[in-house]
């Protein structure tokens, strides 16, 4: 489902004295199938273009089209839940929103009220439970039994319940350890394959959003300023200085390097294996030319 | 060099009556000497942060004991050891009291009685130390995550504290805000000689500290050095924890056969090895 952006504003408190404007004609188009990451600084508008993206927002200014759904600013739009049901976010620390007595209730109430019967919405259940790396036996558990970290899974087990083809992610290792991060993002990665999905990431980690994600937005004073791949955004550190951005330890190694010993890698590596791969082949060369 | 804080063989569970389930803190021993910087970490879970309730009388163990500056924690002295420790929480949302920075650093202050002259001294000279003397009016919803942190900080430290807990206290920040609340610690430690005790799960914040105790399972599974503990490998990476940076890519060079002369938990070491061992003419 693609996602396009033309020229959104955003205002909170809207004809108040409290009137202040987040997002300033902001263009992003995300393609179906795409893994889109939104880097930014604190307060550059990263939370605000999220909402817009299910319509939990709607812009003051400009349009929004989320599949074949268009939201213009100023005119009522219909039937969005279809919308919401398509676009599925995961909110930072989404545990906060578990509420029932069971994790198999607190899984199914998304997808039941959307309208699936109670039999599918148990079927996702007991497959999704397994998918996000629990047991069985947690369906029957309350929630608030469970570990910080379990109770992250299940909170992401209730919105892929809902059979989202867009996922949106705010910050979702958040305040999880290292294993635990990893198996998270790897396990929206696999997602993202496995069902063609389009994943929306928004992160303050520079080294998710290189490691995973294909394309880069980022956010700056409430504007859209920047996208490009990550070895693009990467790649010109002066220009991220600009945005008050860093770029992934990985890329900040390799200049130190390369300032080092006077050689130039070929590409912009992006993962430590590539990093890896890439100074061997300089060692080697260079013992060659001695 | 004094101590500040030890835990003795304690043991905590949060369901006494149920036999079953396994402890959330199981025979933990530790001391934190006066000066030091100690890092605890370990997977979510492995009772890290049950243990920064126990230190500070949130919770009791049922075995063990638990000193502060040699007393012995107890509901009676409660109120006088937690005066000594100033702690820093995870979200820097949830611990803001004041409608100004100013005021929310006041605010234990006040709570402690201090007389009103002697508190703005304290006040200003606590914001001083974390860098934020520019900001005495200025409402908390205007600052990032990392000057909230640091004014959570000066809160703490205007109470003059023995020692410093950090609960995940960079963990929701970006990494500028990381950097800056690092940073700040850092500097603080260089001032003041200030005792700290952080938990965390950032790696590159626990090579920081003069000694690390990592936990699995509610179990101290081990302490020592920085080097020491990032020596175990791939048991780190087991148990649910990661390798800094520099540790893991000496370590793909190392099998891809690039000579390299040691680990290195920093990415300047590396690089100089990297220079010595195999461009330098």
């Amino acid at each position: 489902m693609d996602i396009q952006l033309q020229k959104v504003s955003y205002a909170y408190a809207q004809g108040t004295p409290f009137e202040k404007r987040a997002l300033f004609d902001v263009e992003l188009a995300i393609p179906s199938g795409s893994y889109q990451a939104i880097i930014g600084h604190t307060g550059s508008g990263k939370s605000t273009i999220l909402q817009h993206l299910n319509a939990l927002l709607k812009p003051t200014e400009g349009t929004i089209q989320i599949g074949d759904k268009t939201i213009t600013a100023g005119k009522k739009a219909k039937d969005l839940k279809p919308v919401r049901q398509k676009v599925g976010i995961v909110f930072q620390f989404p545990e906060h929103q578990l509420f029932e007595e069971t994790v198999l209730k607190d899984i199914i109430f998304g997808p039941m009220n959307f309208g699936i019967s109670e039999d599918e919405a148990t079927k996702r259940a007991h497959h999704l439970i397994e998918l996000v790396g629990l047991p069985l036996t947690v369906l029957d558990k309350s929630p608030f039994d469970l570990s910080g970290g379990q109770m992250r899974r299940v909170a992401i087990a209730g919105v892929l319940a809902m059979e989202p083809e867009v996922i949106v992610l705010d910050e979702p290792t958040a305040g999880l350890d290292p294993r635990g991060r990893k198996e998270i993002m790897d396990l929206f990665l696999q997602l993202h394959k496995a069902r063609n999905l389009t994943t929306i990431l928004v992160t303050h980690s520079m080294e998710d959003a290189a490691r995973y994600a294909d394309r880069i937005a980022i956010m700056h004073e409430g504007k859209c300023v920047l996208t490009g791949n990550p070895a693009e955004i990467f790649g010109n550190a002066e220009q991220l200085a600009k945005y008050r951005l860093e770029p992934p330890r990985i890329v900040r190694f390799q200049r130190e390097f390369e300032e080092k010993v006077g050689r130039k890698l070929p590409t912009l590596c992006l993962t430590e294996e590539e990093l890896a791969s890439a100074i061997t082949e300089a060692v080697r060369e260079e013992r060659a030319g001695q | 060099m004094d101590e500040i804080l030890s835990l003795d063989h304690v043991t905590f569970t949060y369901s006494p009556d149920e036999p079953d389930i396994k402890n959330a803190v199981e025979d933990v021993s530790f001391t934190v000497n006066e000066g030091e910087w100690i890092a605890i970490v370990g997977h979510n879970g492995s009772g890290k942060s049950t243990i920064a309730r126990l230190m500070n009388g949130l919770l009791f163990p049922q075995q063990g004991t638990i000193k502060v500056l040699n007393q012995s924690l107890t509901e009676e002295n409660l109120w006088d050891i937690r005066s000594q420790m100033g702690m820093v929480f995870q979200n820097p949302d949830n611990q803001f009291v004041g409608a100004t920075v100013q005021d929310d650093v006041a605010f234990a202050l006040e709570n402690n009685g201090i007389p009103y002259e002697e508190m703005v001294k304290r006040v200003h000279e606590a914001l001083k130390q974390v860098k934020m003397d520019q900001f005495l009016n200025h409402e908390p919803q205007h600052l990032s995550g990392g000057q909230k942190q640091r004014v959570a900080i000066a809160g703490a430290l205007a109470l003059k504290p023995k020692l410093l807990i950090l609960d995940e206290a960079t963990s929701m920040l970006d990494p500028q805000g990381r950097a800056e609340v690092l940073a700040t610690v850092q500097a603080l430690r260089e001032e003041t000689g200030l005792t700290v005790l952080s938990i965390t799960h950032d790696l590159e914040e626990a090579i920081l500290a003069d000694r690390m105790l990592f936990m699995n399972g509610g179990k101290k599974f081990a302490e020592g050095t920085p080097s020491e503990i990032f020596a175990l490998g791939d048991q780190l990476v087991e148990l649910g924890l990661d390798l800094p940076f520099a540790m893991k890519l000496t370590k793909l060079l190392k099998q891809n056969g690039v000579k390299l002369l040691g680990e290195h938990m920093t990415e300047e070491e590396l690089v100089n090895d990297l220079w010595t061992s195999n461009f330098k003419k």
